[in-house]
């Protein structure tokens, strides 16, 4: 069980604090990793939140790649351990090469923070865990770079390779194939639009995003190869 | 040190009067240097001195038990219990976002932000009542259009929700907007700090952004004069400043780091009138004086003059006085962060403010810090109601050409266009967010994350038409409706700010509306209870000589006390009986002010309908209780466009139709009699909430039921839900934005 969450912060990131408190809501322990620090020290798991990490300047997560910490997250993904990136996270890891495509603007030009109901096209991977293919989710997207987009032969490679996690059913930001999340082959990274974290209570209007967190809390940490 | 008396024409164009010069002439002893003038006349602007507006402020209701800070500090908290205060502070931006719209509300939203974590608060909410020309007026959209996605993008990045607000479109704004914007943090009781500079040889060190020539003078030249038809365009721009979100944010964290590590004695954001303004007011509110050495202010460029430094209004800056064992420690964090820090003053005893050349070097200026203050002139400007008043409110507004299914759907709008480009969830207390009436926050402990069972109600509101028929029944009648409105997410009024909104102050007519604005707006709030605790006048809103409408916008916050679920919120089912509680007009009731008489009927005046204050106070008490015990199944206040806009909106929001007796004619459904809310509970529930209300005194008209897919008004309208949500949906984004939304 990945009980001990890593959850990283640039500056710039602003839902840290709400992923850390979600998940030790779900029993595991959460602390935040300084970008600056190229340690993680003792972790089963790690989450890269939403944000704005460098003020998304220059492109969503084109400076974060660089930050030490990141060097950390490619080892600790390369052996297996989970890794979740959550939109602005997501972003991060499209930049630092960990997931394939790129998220563009969305297809209306406007920043978009709304409910979106999204379906599990995949479930191999770390936050599939008791969930089916098919499984409908109402979780929050708040975005304006979501609108996913890879070449004709890499949306045809994560066809293949059952790495689509989720699609939308109701295309919001004009994502190609109405893709919200991937996976790497592995299944141990991936990379969502969609925030788990604001859906994990009624009172918040959603709680179907509470089994993600909590099938990361669950996947073992694979060992290293 | 240079005194030689100024060319009267410097002091002039700076936006002092010869009055106002020759008092700084006394105060001083001599004649005020360059230098000295610039200080005084950013500081004795109408937007810093509240000059004109100062002798009516004080008539506000101020005080209650709960009241930790009131008007005067940088924002007023209250305490919520279990150790926990609440900041809050509104604030406009409206000149400046009549000229750049998106920096200008992308820096209002700064603006506001330190004004709270400048308590020792985290900022966790942001409102924003936005008003604007007509739609179908270019310039107005291109204005409205910037500002909102000024508010997103440096909202969102900043990472602080916009969890509601108001966005309004009337002629009166046409050439300038009313960009107001509302923020509230949380903080643990005890690190509540004021912007006070206190023991001598501690140190002022400037945080954040290098110091340019953006925003030199804003508050004298910008935010102290009106529009003309020449000054729309390029001459005042260089006034503007520009936001950087990503620099606020970390300034933020930092400062927050500072606080929680308790190695600032006093700390102040940098807003209007910049380094003068935060030097002199730490000084003087701690009675101390300060030496600032303008040669260490970190800027953006080289051969900046000392008057420009001391005024510039560069954005993401604050001013930290710490003791000087703690500098290291400061200097650290502020690394960390990767924000700039400079130590750029000393408190000193003297209570003078001293401007310097580096710490030994030349006096550029100096002065008694609290004369920048405590010495700014107060007006008591001439105030009279206008001439026609008698005849203005003898009009009947009722007259015009009527098609109430035509009137309805022109009516309707759904603000989901707006708000969705808003991050309004972040930290995880948005329970009700914008689209409702109120918002409804959870309400977490600071110290430790842990919910506390109760929750925050927030709402902003203002109404020009109902201000510009009686400014003082109108303000009255904006402040019931801020409270029913957090009534309806069960939520009791605990404290207002204000946003007073005005012409030109100059005008007799302009300061009779504000003077009578003040006494309605202090009528309501003590009969509700909610004490003033901050505010913000805006002046000079005028284009072309002409004077918005009157336009006080009120904020206010109240406390849910036990939130375990969801308020019933506006959402219909099936099978449901509605029943409009409160007030409950007559049939001749006046439709003066009334949204159908302004847009539709073509009449801006007439007499208010008659509202009585006490009768609506039983009505949001009662509506509160029932909405904190759950008791109905929906419930939705009547505001802007009268019970047939309130009622479309619980329809459209649904999918749900109705089917509503009693109410035939335009006067019946469009009229906007205040102090009602329309509540919808189960047919067998009926009879004990009718009795519940006749006991309590509170009036209650069953008036129909839910059920189909139409609207069904009496014999007066008969419309599809579709038809409807179309009309409501689609109006804002085929003006502002890419045409129909998907789905």
């Amino acid at each position: 069980m990945s009980r001990h969450v890593g959850v990283i912060r640039f500056p710039g990131t602003n839902c840290e604090f709400d992923t850390i408190d979600a998940i030790n809501e779900l029993g595991g322990e959460a602390k935040v990793l300084w970008h600056g620090d190229s340690d993680p020290g003792d972790v089963d798991a790690i989450v890269i939140p939403g944000g704005f990490a460098h003020g998304d300047y220059l492109r969503c997560g084109a400076i974060a790649r660089f930050s030490p910490i990141m060097d950390a997250v490619s080892t600790f993904a390369r052996n297996g351990g989970p890794v979740l990136g959550i939109c602005n996270g997501f972003q991060v890891l499209t930049e630092a090469g960990l997931l394939p495509g790129a998220l563009q603007k969305n297809a209306g030009l406007k920043f978009l923070c709304r409910m979106e109901q999204i379906q599990f096209a995949s479930t191999a991977n770390v936050v599939g865990l008791g969930a089916s293919v098919g499984d409908l989710l109402n979780i929050p997207i708040n975005h304006f770079e979501g609108n996913y987009v890879c070449a004709k032969e890499t949306l045809k490679q994560l066809e293949a390779e059952n790495r689509i996690v989720f699609r939308y059913t109701d295309n919001p930001n004009g994502s190609i194939g109405d893709i919200a999340g991937i996976s790497n082959k592995r299944g141990n990274v991936v990379g969502m639009m969609p925030h788990p974290e604001r859906a994990t209570s009624m009172l918040l209007g959603s709680n179907d995003g509470t089994s993600l967190l909590q099938s990361l809390l669950s996947t073992g940490r694979a060992p290293s190869t | 040190m240079s005194v030689a008396p100024e060319d009267a024409s410097v002091h002039r164009s700076l936006g002092l009067t010869d009055e106002e010069y020759e008092t700084i002439h006394g105060l001083l002893g001599r004649h005020p240097n360059h230098l000295e003038l610039a200080m005084y006349s950013v500081m004795w602007s109408e937007h810093c001195s509240y000059k004109s507006s100062k002798i009516h402020l004080k008539r506000l209701p101020t005080e209650a038990p709960w009241v930790l800070v009131g008007p005067g500090e940088n924002a007023g908290v209250i305490d919520v219990g279990d150790g926990i205060a609440v900041a809050i502070r509104i604030e406009s931006h409206n000149h400046p976002s009549a000229i750049e719209p998106y920096q200008g509300a992308a820096t209002g939203v700064g603006g506001i932000l330190r004004d709270i974590f400048t308590m020792g608060a985290r900022p966790i909410a942001v409102m924003d009542p936005l008003r604007f020309g007509p739609l179908d007026d270019p310039r107005s959209r291109w204005i409205a259009e910037g500002v909102i996605s000024g508010v997103s993008g440096y909202g969102n990045s900043v990472g602080v929700p916009t969890v509601g607000g108001e966005i309004v479109f009337d002629e009166t704004y046409r050439g300038n907007p009313l960009v107001n914007v509302l923020a509230m943090g949380v903080l643990p009781v005890e690190r509540l700090v004021l912007g006070r500079a206190s023991g001598v040889g501690n140190l002022a060190v400037l945080l954040g952004a290098s110091t340019g020539r953006d925003g030199i003078g804003g508050v004298s030249v910008l935010a102290s004069a009106g529009f003309d038809e020449a000054s729309q365009n390029a001459d005042k721009r260089p006034s503007v400043q520009v936001g950087d979100p990503f620099e606020e944010k970390r300034l933020l964290e930092a400062c927050l780091e500072l606080l929680d590590e308790g190695l600032v004695t006093g700390i102040q954001d940098l807003g209007g009138a910049g380094i003068t303004c935060a030097t002199s007011e730490t000084a003087s509110r701690g009675g101390a004086g300060m030496d600032v050495d303008v040669s260490a202010i970190h800027s953006r460029e080289e051969g900046m003059e000392p008057f420009e430094l001391m005024t510039s209004e560069s954005q993401e800056r604050m001013l930290a006085i710490v003791e000087p064992g703690s500098l290291d420690r400061v200097l650290e964090i502020s690394s960390r962060w990767e924000i700039s820090a400079s130590v750029i003053g000393r408190v000193t005893g003297d209570g003078q403010l001293r401007i310097l050349d580096g710490f030994d070097g030349e006096v550029l200026a100096e002065l008694p810090a609290s004369t920048l203050h405590d010495d700014a002139p107060e007006y008591e400007r001439p105030l009279s109601p206008p001439e026609n008043l008698i005849e203005r409110r003898s009009l009947d507004a009722s007259s015009g050409p009527v098609d109430c299914a035509a009137d309805l759907l022109a009516l309707v709008r759904d603000p989901a266009w707006v708000y969705s480009q808003y991050d309004h969830q972040l930290f995880l207390n948005t329970v009700v967010g914008p689209g409702s009436d109120g918002a409804l926050l959870r309400l977490r402990d600071p110290r430790t994350g842990h919910e506390t069972g109760r929750a925050l109600g927030m709402s902003t509101d203002g109404n020009h038409r109902w201000c510009h028929v009686d400014p003082r029944q109108g303000t009255a009648m904006v402040v019931a409706e801020a409270v029913m409105n957090i009534a309806c997410v069960g939520a009791e009024p605990m404290a207002v700010v204000n946003c007073l909104n005005f012409g030109n102050p100059e005008h007799p007519e302009v300061m009779w509306q504000l003077s009578e604005a003040v006494d309605g707006m202090s009528e309501a709030c003590r009969a509700f209870n909610a004490p003033v605790v901050g505010g913000n006048v805006s002046l000079y809103n005028e284009t072309n000589a002409v004077d918005i409408a009157p336009t006080p916008v009120v904020g206010i916050i109240g406390m849910h006390p036990k939130l375990s679920n969801p308020p019933p919120g506006m959402t219909l089912s099936p099978d449901l009986t509605l029943v409009l509680v409160g007030q409950q007009p007559n049939e001749n009731v006046s439709m003066a002010g009334s949204r159908w008489a302004w847009e539709i009927g073509g009449c801006k005046d007439g007499s208010l309908p008659e509202f009585d204050l006490f009768q609506t106070v039983r009505t949001a008490e009662y509506v509160t209780e029932i909405v904190q015990r759950n008791q109905v199944e929906a419930v939705h206040d009547v505001g802007d466009g009268g019970l047939a806009v309130a009622l479309a909106e619980m329809a459209v929001h649904s999918g749900v139709g109705m089917h509503i007796s009693g109410f035939d004619g335009h006067r019946a459904l469009f009229n906007e009699s205040g102090g009602r809310v329309i509540v919808a509970l189960s047919r067998t529930d009926l009879e004990s909430f009718l009795r519940e209300t006749s006991n309590r005194g509170v009036p209650a008209q069953t008036i129909g039921n839910t059920g189909g897919s139409s609207l069904v008004l009496g014999s007066t309208i008969n419309l599809s839900i579709d038809d409807l949500t179309r009309a409501a949906r689609d109006e804002l984004p085929q003006a502002l934005g890419q045409g129909t939304v998907s789905g």
